[in-house]
């Protein structure tokens, strides 16, 4: 059974503005009923104010799909499109106090059902460029098609290397044996073949007292790193909030940095170029390896019985 | 009122009486059965006695063809694996695609180390072709592993037949029984069957204890080599309470073999009639003429599983689902596309599995809250309309892939 928040059960038991509503004017219908998850989102629009003044879905799908469509149209109704077109998958899934990572499609699907629904009230044809795979890494939500992709467009080699771009096997390294074998088959697609670089075993553990001794000797003081790692957000934010995007630091533990991303969805190509793109400037800056790693929320409740 | 079980095929309650012949074997006799002293040697003769009660219950001709492992999925591991290095120059498998992972995994990874596999499909009713099957028999074939019982339809294999099928052509054939033992007779010493596999959690005994029947004669290699345990063929300290409780609970599942047959048929065909005419767009999955007297599979057109048991569990109905979202893969159940129901049907599909250990009563509450539970999700779906599904569900709506 999947770990369910408090909140998601209570939008499956008793989901709000559930069917069709009465003279909507944007519809949005969007899923697959190959994965077994679609959903129409009906919006009843104030065309004088723009205002949504109802929203209403129909959802085939599982408890989560449920609850995120309740969810999307709790949190639209009576925001303006403009407004409405800032909410993000993430807001959904965190309404919801957070989604199992193996979830966090059918939050992506209630926000492209919205703008889906919002073009259709506006004329407008919506494409959608958003593609599902099966889900490869199960500590960051990280999917075969994204891994896959992410590979081609930077040419990457190795299983450090796609952990590095995309998040996918950083967390415990039980999905290394899958990733190689995506690595496998993306690399004969050029013609190369995938070379098991890097070590077989994880590295042998330092005793601790080392380790704090190497902490306290590195290169930088600990306040000035940490300074010139907001640094490098504060210069990264403008162009992650001209896509409705955020990132906020959350911690550094030795040379991880823990950074909370918001707006840009966690599941999607986006967010791992965001990440890789944020870590990429940290260890030019800060002149040593960095991994930079979204922080996870830990609020589920188990389902109980 | 008391929460029900119809998920006997994910696992059952161990037998109070299987849990009272394991206790002992814990804090009291818990000798290595390997040791000479009476420690050891009391375990080593209550093992003795459970491999006599499988043999029992599968009609085998020695207990010597019984050997204990830590689970089903063990026991077709080793088969098949056993079935390659004992005859290297046979490169190719016959399976079906409709095997449980515990097969189909390990042949999708065989695979990739060379070897071909050939998958027999299955009708919309889920049965083989057996004419296909035989004109895949060949000197190139180093085993056949095909399940005797569906763990999802119920659906049953002609396993014997194929395993005459096999032996005219020099082929050994490896059946996964994991769902079929206990449920319904099985004679291995009159069958050419060369290997079987079951596992304890599915007939009231507990989890992680398997066997691998393999009839005398059969060429073998071990998977785990080491010690003298099962004659050299299974190495590692034998796991004594659960083979114990195993030999136990096969002794009961051979007592009330009618029982399952009779009683236990009889609640499950009350459910499918009652349900069936309750809900309307609902149909039975599999071979309905021929499959396990416990399985009920039904497809629920229009909605979902996941959402199905999670309303189910909150009245306290335990079952469990094909649908995508349950195994936590994108593509619904393999078995249900295999008989090419179509996706709005196969992600909506339960399985409803009983035990001795149902009631009537049970069934007959089932067929009140299912109805409604249906009907309440229907109601959210975009293809259900105000009294039935909408008019051409598919182009009503047909949303865009995201
Ligand atoms: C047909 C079939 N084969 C194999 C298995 C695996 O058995 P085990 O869980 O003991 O490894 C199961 C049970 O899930 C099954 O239903």
């Amino acid at each position: 059974m999947w770990d369910y928040s408090e909140k998601v059960k209570e939008h499956f038991y008793n989901p709000k503005n559930a069917g069709a509503v009465e003279g909507a004017n944007g519809v949005g219908d969007v899923g697959s009923i190959s994965c077994g998850d679609a959903l129409r989102l009906t919006l009843k629009v104030n065309p004088e104010t723009e205002i949504i003044e109802d929203a209403g879905f129909q959802t085939f799908g599982c408890g989560s799909a449920i609850a995120s469509s309740s969810a999307l149209t709790e949190i639209i109704k009576g925001m303006t499109l403009d407004q409405a077109l800032q909410v993000s998958n993430q807001d959904i899934a965190d309404f919801l106090d957070g989604l199992p990572p193996e979830k966090m499609h059918c939050s992506v699907m209630g926000r492209e059902a919205l703008q889906a629904a919002v073009a259709n009230y506006r004329g407008e044809e919506w494409v959608d460029d958003h593609e599902e795979g099966a889900l490869v890494c199960k500590c960051f939500a990280i999917d075969e098609v994204m891994i896959e992709e992410t590979i081609r467009a930077n040419q990457l080699r190795t299983v450090e290397e796609v952990t590095n771009y995309t998040k996918a096997g950083g967390g415990c390294s039980s999905c290394h044996e899958g990733i190689e074998n995506i690595l496998t088959r993306v690399l004969a697609e050029s013609g190369e073949t995938f070379v098991p670089g890097g070590v077989a075993i994880a590295a042998a553990k330092k005793p601790a007292a080392k380790k704090e001794a190497a902490a306290g000797g590195a290169k930088m003081g600990t306040l000035a790193r940490i300074r010139k790692i907001e640094a490098v957000l504060d210069s990264i934010r403008p162009a992650l909030q001209a896509d409705n995007g955020d990132v906020e630091l959350i911690d550094v533990e030795g040379n991880t940095i823990y950074v909370h991303l918001t707006g840009a969805c966690t599941g999607c190509q986006m967010a791992a170029m965001t990440l890789g793109g944020i870590q990429q400037r940290m260890i030019e800056e800060l002149g040593e390896f960095v991994k930079v790693v979204p922080a996870a929320k830990e609020t589920l409740v188990s389902m109980g019985a | 009122m008391s929460d029900i079980y119809l998920d006997n095929n994910a696992t059952t309650m161990v037998a109070p009486e299987v849990f009272e012949e394991m206790k002992p074997f814990f804090c009291e006799q818990f000798g290595n059965p390997s040791s000479l002293h009476s420690f050891g040697n009391k375990v080593g003769f209550a093992l003795k006695k459970a491999r006599q009660q499988v043999q029992a219950l599968l009609g085998a001709e020695h207990d010597s063809e019984i050997i204990f492992t830590s689970c089903g999925t063990e026991s077709d591991s080793t088969a098949i694996l056993s079935a390659l290095k004992a005859q290297p120059e046979r490169k190719e498998i016959i399976t079906t695609v409709v095997e449980h992972p515990a097969v189909l995994t390990l042949c999708e990874y065989l695979e990739t180390e060379g070897y071909t596999v050939h998958k027999l499909e299955v009708d919309t009713k889920g049965r083989l072709d057996l004419d296909k099957y035989r004109a895949l028999l060949s000197d190139k074939v180093a085993v056949v592993s095909v399940m005797w019982a569906n763990n999802e339809s119920g659906t049953l294999f002609p396993v014997e037949e194929m395993a005459t099928m096999a032996a005219e052509a020099g082929v050994m054939f490896h059946t996964d029984a994991v769902q079929a033992v206990g449920k319904i007779p099985i004679n291995l010493a009159e069958s050419n069957i060369h290997m079987l596999s079951l596992s304890g959690h599915k007939l009231h005994a507990p989890k992680g204890v398997g066997v691998l029947y393999l009839k005398r004669g059969t060429r073998f290699r071990p998977l785990l080599r080491g010690g003298h345990q099962e004659r050299g063929r299974r190495a590692g300290t034998e796991n004594a309470p659960a083979i114990i409780g195993l030999g136990k609970a096969c002794e009961m599942a051979q007592a009330h073999l009618e029982f399952e047959n009779t009683q236990v048929k009889a609640m499950r065909d009350r459910l499918e009639a009652g349900l069936l005419a309750a809900i309307p767009n609902c149909f039975v999955t599999g071979d309905p003429d021929n499959r396990l007297p416990n399985t009920a599979s039904i497809a629920f057109e229009y909605i979902e599983g996941e959402a199905i048991l999670l309303l189910m569990n909150k009245v306290g109905i335990a079952a469990s689902s094909g649908s995508a979202c349950t195994s936590g893969s994108l593509e619904p159940s393999h078995v249900m596309r295999a008989m090419g129901i179509p996706y709005t049907a196969a992600h909506g599909t339960v399985r409803f599995s009983f035990s001795r250990y149902n009631t009537m009563e049970e069934v007959e509450r089932v067929i009140e809250e299912v109805p409604g539970i249906v009907a309440k999700l229907r109601k959210l779906s975009p293809y259900w309309g105000d009294n039935g599904p909408v008019e051409n569900p598919d182009e009503a709506f047909a949303p865009v892939y995201a």
